[in-house]
């Protein structure tokens, strides 16, 4: 029978499959933060087994840890707490950690990519729902709980049953202004949050293979927003470009003989995928969200929808909650709205290229006087080539505040946070209520979109501008 | 992991629908190192004004002291987005053993039941008929036969789960101890990676 990409690299990680059961999957590569492992560290502990295979691990703290003043010692206790139990435990179990002060230290799924640890027809978990990220690449990439870390440490695997399959072809050009976060914020507004629920995702088409490593990786990154369990992209050229000569890719002959693997990586002709969605490219807009989840979307020069004409009672209550929590009306314009805030960040959208694209917006420009303008590069070595390339003075000259590398606004777990009731243009990939901080008012977009209203102060489509 | 075969009991209704992990749990709680007492804190926005126990917000359903029960039946789609496992941790903590839903995000799902917390998906219109009780209505669950009933009316439902969490859930095993047992067939596996 043909086989799917997903089918290739699952079945060689195949280590048991339990009748009526789930299977046995090794992991090739498991990053860990400071957020869901001290539990899991703890668990293994409390059973007095050691971590399997330390080798397979990577650490970083990204989640919990400040934006300013990195060198100085963690403020609040309960957070510097957090990260020093990691720092112990990487310590007492032999695992590399990429922490604090570390010239790798950054977002998990910015520094995985940027360091070549990601591979194509690799295994790749964390506990952290965007682990989805890794899936560009060509690899099989999921979140877990702190409950199967603790099955990694002990075990170098996970039980998983095999997901169903769906394929979303995007194929023609794209407009003007828009972006591979747009096709993303498209796709999760056309299918629901919940529309690929028990899903993997294979992206493919040739839109998708026209994209950049980072574009792609915006992609795959939101699959968890629409419920799926992953995203991925078959590797190709674009994808060993991007990986020559990174740190921990192969080299020499090694790097000849992974090849001949990735070669094998694609979805063979009539493979079968439950659900085939096409897509095209032409009808996407720059979207922006109006609601409190990433499916509710909308082109930004489109209207908030009627809530009276949607049909299902529940749909119906569901985005009255959200409008009222959002403050916004059925059936009004967003674009020309004041907004307080923009965050620019996340591991949606916080790499070098997405900071040239806002770069390239503000060049020589001034933010307007009613935003506060939030930049944060997605790891250590962003932010240097942030300074090597100049993008600093653009930014400095913006009236941009320029934080240090971690989660910061998109989780609101730390210091930074968007204020009750503040509306916040963010390039991160969640809305939910209070998620940026208790009764923040999210509207997640581009990186374009974000840099665009930071010179106006109003909800502006980058296209418009003069 | 404490073992789950029978549940009779009143249930807490939250007839709201893609209840994301954010609302759970918010992320400024996630700093602890340990799993307990997440329970005070589980839905705390929705739960509170100005994050504040003294200022309960009365319209929401565990501020309404007639709800009980250790039985959370919430609208489709629960536990959407983060991957904490906090989520599941405080919905423990608050003492519910199951969760009743017409739908689930994956990753709640294998959390809860890594907690000894069942997920139990029933069909919409099922779910819409627990939601028409009142707040004297007892549920029961059966695990062994996989079966949910509204004591009331005798109406009832069969939930589907995958024989190896059934054994998991009912004896209390937990998945490491599992893999733990195969570890012989995990070393071979990879040792003929490496020569292929
Ligand atoms: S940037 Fe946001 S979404 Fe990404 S890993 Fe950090 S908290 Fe999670």
């Amino acid at each position: 029978m043909p086989k799917t990409l997903f089918d290739k690299i699952w079945d060689k990680h195949v280590v048991k499959t339990i009748p009526n059961g789930p299977s046995v999957i090794y992991i090739d590569k498991h990053f860990i933060h400071e957020v869901t492992s001290p539990q899991a560290f703890k668990g293994l502990e409390n059973r007095g087994q050691p971590v399997f295979r330390p080798q397979n691990v990577v650490a970083t703290a990204d989640h919990n840890v400040p934006t300013v003043n990195q060198h100085l010692p963690i403020k609040d206790e309960l957070s510097r707490n957090q990260v020093n139990k990691l720092i112990e435990n990487c310590k007492n179990h032999h695992i590399e950690l990429y922490g604090l002060g570390h010239p790798f230290q950054g977002i998990v799924h910015v520094i995985g990519p940027e360091l070549g640890i990601t591979q194509p027809g690799m295994t790749i978990v964390c506990g952290d729902s965007h682990t989805s990220t890794h899936g560009a690449f060509g690899s099989i990439a999921f979140g877990i709980g702190t409950s199967e870390v603790e099955m990694v440490f002990a075990s170098q695997c996970v039980l998983q049953s095999k997901p169903k399959q769906m394929r979303i072809n995007i194929n023609g050009n794209l407009n003007t202004g828009v972006v591979s976060k747009d096709i993303i914020l498209f796709i999760i507004a056309k299918i629901s949050a919940s529309g690929a629920t028990g899903y993997f995702v294979e992206y493919a088409g040739d839109a998708v293979r026209a994209l950049s490593m980072e574009a792609r990786m915006t992609i795959c990154n939101m699959s968890i927003e629409m419920g799926a369990r992953g995203g991925m992209i078959a590797p190709d050229e674009v994808t060993y470009d991007y990986m020559k000569g990174r740190l921990f890719a192969p080299s020499h002959e090694q790097w000849d003989l992974k090849m001949k693997e990735w070669k094998e990586l694609y979805s063979e002709k009539d493979a079968h995928f439950d659900i085939e969605i096409n897509i095209n490219a032409a009808e996407i807009e720059p979207m922006i969200t109006y609601g409190t989840n990433p499916g509710l979307g909308i082109a930004i020069g489109a209207s908030i929808p009627q809530t009276d004409s949607i049909p299902d009672e529940g749909e119906k209550r569901n985005i009255i909650k959200a409008l009222e929590y959002m403050g916004l009306q059925s059936g009004k314009q967003l674009l020309g709205m004041p907004v307080q805030f923009i965050f620019i960040g996340s591991c949606t959208n916080s790499r070098i290229e997405d900071l040239r694209l806002v770069a390239s917006i503000v060049r020589g420009k001034r933010k307007s006087d009613n935003v506060e303008v939030m930049i944060v590069p997605g790891s250590q070595q962003v932010a240097k080539q942030v300074v090597e390339e100049g993008l600093d003075k653009i930014f400095e000259a913006a009236g941009f505040e320029i934080r240090q590398p971690g989660c910061s606004a998109c989780l609101g777990m730390n210091e930074d946070k968007i204020p009750a009731g503040a509306y916040c243009i963010s390039t991160s990939n969640r809305n939910f209520e209070g998620r940026q901080g208790a009764g923040a008012r999210t509207l997640l977009a581009s990186p374009l979109t974000a840099a665009a209203s930071a010179l106006t102060g109003v909800i502006t489509d980058v296209r418009d501008l003069k | 992991m404490k073992a789950f075969t029978v549940l009779d009991t009143t249930f807490v209704p939250l007839s709201i629908e893609n209840v994301d992990t954010d609302q759970i749990i918010p992320a400024r709680f996630l700093k602890a190192t340990t799993r307990d007492g997440f329970g005070k804190n589980l839905f705390r926005d929705w739960r509170y004004f100005n994050n504040d126990e003294a200022q309960p917000k009365p319209e929401f359903v565990l501020n309404q002291p007639q709800y009980k029960g250790e039985i959370l039946v919430a609208g489709k789609n629960f536990g959407c987005g983060s991957s904490r496992e906090h989520a599941a941790w405080s919905i423990l903590d608050y003492g519910f053993r199951a969760v009743v839903s017409s739908f689930f995000a994956d990753i709640f799902k294998n959390n809860a039941l890594n907690n000894g917390v069942l997920p139990v998906q029933v069909s919409e219109a099922f779910l819409q008929e627990i939601f028409r009780e009142g707040s004297d209505s007892k549920l029961s669950i059966n695990l062994k036969e996989q079966k949910i009933t509204i004591n009331r009316t005798g109406a009832s439902e069969n939930f589907d789960i995958n024989d190896y969490k059934k054994t998991c859930m009912l004896n209390g095993y937990d998945d490491i101890d599992f893999l733990l047992s195969i570890k012989k067939d995990i070393e071979s596996y990879e040792h003929a990676a490496q020569h292929s």
